[in-house]
């Protein structure tokens, strides 16, 4: 299939929280930041199901995840969401912009669905 | 400290405190302390330095500046740009690197006091749930030693317990609100007026006699309440007022009232330039000074000192617990604002300011600083301040210094000013010059006598040994910007402008007895309203670094 | 900072009450801790996360200090501590902000001996709020103020459910206070965001705007707020959001009595960043002319804004500050660490309570890689892992006692729950600094 633009947004969740204090190389927090949100939608439309692999594209980037489907409206068609750690901030350009700050939320990526 | 003796030979001193006007006297110090001299069988210093020719002072007090705490830190956050263009404060090694502008960091605070020979500061306000940042921040800030005022003025349990009309209750929560807060005195700031504005948009007291909603106690009962208050706890030092309508044309009359609230109770208030106005209801073009009225009402009201607030021409920023002050002068002066309400206690609000000399009010203002130190007899009840930094940098003292002692100076600079000040204020006509007796009261001895600190401010027998030394000069504002020699608790800290030693310094507290039976029902209010555990709130004394606590009058 | 412990007769129990969660900015301080044999097995009140940060952090079973990945002792990861500080030119101190106050200084300590450039979590969190609130200030209040009198909350960009989840019981929506004696009922809620996150729940009106136009909708708002006309068309195609919508979020905004916006990260890391933050306070300030209005940060780690203090005291200025010519300057962009890294500036460093080799972008963990550093972290990650000297550090509120600042600079005192073998970051930064002082032939 062609790739197709998305806009992602890394950020936190409880998870993800839980998992910093619980240990980083632990279970639960290594496939809470491997897991990439989609929307239901979006899903269907491409033809995944829960578990796939996709590889996300970025400016300065790539890395392959696997999906889950959002729960029912949270994520509107065209955005992904990911717990925010190692994997989503290597797709973080170095440049930044004279603000200290790497550009972390609404990067462009493209998605290539790998199954 | 060192135990062992050292002796400063031959200066001429000035020590009013113990009427010495300019004697040429030797000092003796031992254990950080000024001791007697040991006479002629006794041992000899293990150290003399020789002042002869040298002008010796105790160390300068700054009895309000605001050096530490929530607020000061914000406004260093907020001018970055202020610290490109200042002096760079460069590590040595034994001092640390720090940055200028009109908020200076900690440790360069410490270091620029000392450098001027000051020994002793209080932070004029400090809510009391961060007073655990002010003695964090003190901890870094070398040289001096430190205290601060707590804001009590708006201060929820305070207004409940003057509207209930239960003047123990209020007595013991000053205390246990001192003790909790490890703070030296009360401090008011615009009474009434904060809690208002945190009620409603632009909202402010108008008046002395207007009801705060809800707690429905007016600033005069506040005022007198914890004077009272203060009084009766026998507290060092009075109640701290920062009166209400700060800054407005007509403001005079708010002091005037404001003083005959303390129902001759002591009382101090502060940076009174700033509250010295007359003039029409909020118009500018009216401004003009009032100080011969207020000047003559503390001249025959013993119960009432002030320091001045003098304002310097420049840049600064002014930072202060007036919340809707701070909301007044950002809109006037069009910059950033911050703007900052603590739960239950006070406000603050933060914004640059410059006084222009081509400015009729800035000039007024200027004039009317400068009328004060001129107009009061009693030099015991005056004290000199510039609010720093909010009127200028306490890096201006001797420059006032100079302008009090030397009225050529003073008449020259007046020139320069907007030329109609001269038919709003009398400082044209003021001929008197002060004395260097008489700046060792304003700067040292006075101040240590309103604050109750029996052991500073002077040079007499069981005095800290925190002294001065300067070299004459003509030029009074060279003389005193920089000392040849200060002395800290009888260690050399700095000489020839150079920091030689920088002890961390003490923080001086008061621990007034109270009543704990007060305490459960503090404890509920407490744990109703606030966002934290009432457990956590009081400072623990790990915080207080060498912590002195100064015992209420007898 | 003592606890007031009670023990139980046969088993040792201990329960440390008032003890404060750090895990993030909410900074809870109303935890009740049941304490056994070393470790924390109850945190009455504890959120998730915070529950998670209590049981989660045991004794390490690792040695206090690694060299090169073999064990070590303390003294030689001392030395070889500060010989690497001393020998780099441009030496970096990265992190903080989960370090009590006490270590914060002598970090900062240590950067001024060495002409360091020390920068904080602040400059990849609320770095870019820091800098809006340097162009145009910032209203704002502690969070009791919220909870007595806040009838209008709004949260843009931040999702409290999963990162401050007790942030709206215990803060911002549930509380009875003193001007809100009806709690939820006394407030209205609104979340703005890109997405519905679980914070929308608690929402009485969500509004869901187009990714990366967050400065077009505040500007919206600040138009409306000033009588300024706009058109529709451009507002929608803007914002995603119709006119008609933000024309009644005005309307409600300038009707309230105290209305409160807690911002995140959803605008400080997105596109605008620091330009974002700033249309906010520039909102929140243009409120003051209608009614009461404030504005605050959620501060995401437990000790960030104690961290902002820090640094600002001793130096002036909040992060990203720079000592090579002996005295402190200040540039984010230059100065903070996601750029002296990536650019490959820096060349010796410390971490203290972060994990850049997790979150930083790709240049600059290969860089911070090659370059000798030293990490303290009370648990192992991947910046250990890569460190040069690892230290095991003593955790800081379960261990180590301390002050914290909330996110709204309330400074809050640590109750340590039970004792540790390992160090505190303050003992081992100490010691860090008296090496490098002795190096640089200065008598401590």
């Amino acid at each position: 299939m062609m790739a197709e633009t998305f806009i992602l947004i890394p950020g936190r969740t409880s998870k993800q929280g839980c998992g910093i204090s619980e240990g980083k190389f632990k279970e639960k927090y290594q496939s809470e930041i491997y897991t990439l949100q989609v929307s239901p939608a979006d899903m269907e439309r491409l033809g995944l199901e829960k578990g796939d692999m996709v590889r996300l594209q970025g400016e300065h980037g790539q890395v392959e995840v696997a999906v889950a489907p959002a729960k029912k409206d949270e994520l509107p068609e065209g955005l992904l969401f990911i717990a925010y750690g190692e994997i989503s901030s290597r797709l973080m350009g170095g440049d930044t912009h004279g603000t200290g700050m790497p550009t972390s939320k609404g990067m462009d990526v493209e998605l290539e669905v790998l199954k | 400290m060192t135990a062992s003796l050292m002796k400063i030979a031959g200066g001429t001193l000035y020590d009013p405190a113990n009427g010495i006007d300019g004697e040429v006297r030797d000092l003796w110090i031992s254990n950080g302390r000024i001791v007697e001299s040991p006479g002629e069988t006794a041992a000899k210093a293990a150290r003399t330095i020789d002042a002869q020719g040298l002008v010796v002072m105790p160390g300068g007090i700054d009895m309000h500046c605001h050096i530490a705490g929530p607020k000061v830190n914000v406004a260093r956050k907020m001018r970055p740009e202020e610290k490109r263009k200042a002096e760079q404060i460069r590590r040595t090694a034994i001092t640390h690197s720090g940055t200028m502008g009109s908020v200076p960091s900690t440790f360069a605070t410490g270091y620029k006091y000392a450098g001027l020979g000051y020994t002793t500061a209080f932070d004029a306000a400090i809510p009391p749930l961060a007073a655990r940042h002010a003695h964090e921040e003190f901890e870094d800030t070398p040289c001096i030693d430190k205290g601060f005022y707590v804001l009590m003025g708006n201060n929820h349990y305070v207004m409940q317990a003057i509207h209930e009309n239960e003047p123990q209750k209020l007595k013991a929560f000053v205390a246990w609100l001192l003790g909790s807060a490890k703070g030296f005195a009360p401090k008011l700031v615009n009474p009434g007026g904060v809690e208002v504005w945190k009620q409603q948009q632009s909202g402010n007291v108008s008046g002395l006699d207007q009801e705060v909603d809800y707690f429905k106690v007016t600033p005069r009962q506040i005022i007198s309440g914890v004077a009272r208050a203060t009084d009766e706890l026998r507290l060092p030092h009075s109640v701290h007022i920062h009166s209400n309508n700060l800054g407005m044309p007509g403001n005079w009359q708010t002091t005037l009232q404001t003083m005959k609230a303390l129902e001759g109770h002591r009382g101090h208030l502060t940076h009174i330039q700033f509250h010295s106005y007359g003039g029409g209801d909020g118009d500018e073009n009216t401004f003009n000074s009032k100080v011969t009225e207020l000047a003559e009402y503390v001249n025959t009201h013993k119960n009432i000192t002030v320091d001045v607030g003098q304002v310097l021409f420049g840049e600064t920023t002014s930072m202060t617990g007036d919340g809707p002050l701070g909301y007044f002068l950002s809109k006037i002066y069009g910059g950033k604002w911050f703007s900052g309400d603590t739960e239950m206690e006070s406000g603050c609000g933060i914004t640059p300011i410059k006084y222009k000399n081509k400015s009729l009010v800035h000039s007024l203002q200027w004039a009317i600083g400068l009328e004060w130190y001129l107009l009061v007899q009693d030099p015991w009840r005056v004290v000199m301040s510039t609010d720093h930094p909010n009127g200028g940098s306490f890096l201006a003292y001797p420059q006032i210094i100079r302008y009090l002692m030397d009225r050529t100076y003073r008449q020259d600079v007046l020139n320069t000013c907007h030329p109609r000040i001269r038919e709003r204020s009398v400082l044209a006509d003021l001929d008197r010059e002060y004395t260097l007796g008489e700046i060792a009261i304003i700067t040292r001895a006075g101040p240590a006598r309103i604050l109750g600190l029996t052991n500073k401010g002077h040079l007499g027998p069981g005095a800290d040994a925190d002294i001065t030394l300067y070299t004459p000069h003509e030029n009074k504002q060279i003389m005193f910007e920089m000392p040849r020699m200060v002395i800290k608790a009888g260690e050399v800290i700095v000489e020839q402008g150079e920091i030689r030693h920088a002890p961390i310094g003490k923080t001086l507290h008061v621990a007034p007895g109270y009543d704990s039976e007060i305490e459960p029902d503090i404890q509920e209010w407490f744990e109703q309203y606030y966002s934290i555990r009432y457990r956590n709130y009081p400072v623990d004394p790990s915080y207080l670094h060498e912590p002195e606590v100064v015992a209420s009058n007898e | 900072m003592a606890t007031a412990p009670t023990e139980a007769a046969q088993e040792q129990i201990k329960i440390v009450t008032d003890a404060t969660c750090t895990f993030c900015g909410c900074v809870c301080d109303d935890i009740d801790l049941t304490v056994q044999d070393n470790r924390i097995t109850e945190a009455k009140r504890a959120c998730v996360l915070g529950k998670a940060w209590f049981f989660s952090h045991e004794i390490e079973d690792r040695p206090s200090c690694l060299i090169d990945g073999q064990p070590a002792s303390l003294e030689e990861g001392y030395d070889r501590s500060a010989q690497i500080l001393t020998e780099g030119r441009f030496p970096i101190i990265y992190g903080l902000s989960d370090s009590p106050c006490e270590a914060q200084r002598v970090a900062v300590s240590i950067t001024d001996w060495i002409d360091g450039t020390i920068d904080t979590t602040t400059s990849v969190c609320h770095g870019p709020s820091g800098m809006a609130f340097q162009g145009v200030g910032e209203v704002t209040c502690t969070l009791g103020e919220v909870m007595n009198r806040g009838d209008m909350i709004m949260f843009w960009g931040s999702n409290p459910a999963e990162s401050h989840p007790r942030h709206f019981t215990k803060y911002s929506l549930m509380p009875k206070g003193l001007f809100t004696p009806n709690g939820r009922k006394d407030r209205t809620c609104v979340i703005v965001d890109v997405r519905k996150t679980k914070s929308a729940k608690a929402a009485d009106l969500f509004i869901q705007i187009k990714p990366r136009r967050d400065f077009e909708a505040l500007w919206t708002l600040r138009a409306l707020a000033k009588g300024v006309s706009l058109d529709a068309q451009e507002v929608e195609r803007q914002t995603g959001v119709e006119l008609a919508v933000w024309q009644d979020l005005m309307e409600r905004m300038k009707a309230c009595k105290f209305g409160v916006i807690f911002f995140g990260m959803g605008l400080t890391m997105t596109r605008g960043k620091h330009v974002n933050s700033e249309a906010l306070l520039a909102l929140t300030r243009d409120m003051n002319a209608f009614t009461r209005f404030v504005a605050k940060p959620n501060r995401g780690h437990g000790n960030v804004t104690g961290a902002d203090n820090v640094v600002a005291w001793r130096t002036g200025y909040p992060f990203g500050v720079n000592h090579a010519r002996g005295y402190p300057r200040f540039n984010p962009g230059e100065y903070t660490t996601s750029d002296t890294l990536a650019r490959g500036e820096a060349d010796c460093g410390m971490t203290i309570a972060c994990d850049p080799m997790a979150n930083f972008s790709q240049p600059a963990r290969e860089h911070l890689a090659s370059i000798p550093f030293i990490a303290l972290d009370a648990q192992e990650t991947p910046t250990t892992r890569a460190a040069t000297v690892a230290f095991t550090v003593a955790t800081y509120g379960i261990n180590t006692g301390g002050t914290v600042y909330r996110m709204d600079d309330v400074p809050i005192p640590l109750r340590p729950a039970f004792d540790s073998p390992h160090p505190s970051d303050f003992e081992i930064l100490s010691q860090i600094e008296m090496r490098v002082r002795q190096i640089q032939g200065v008598r401590a």
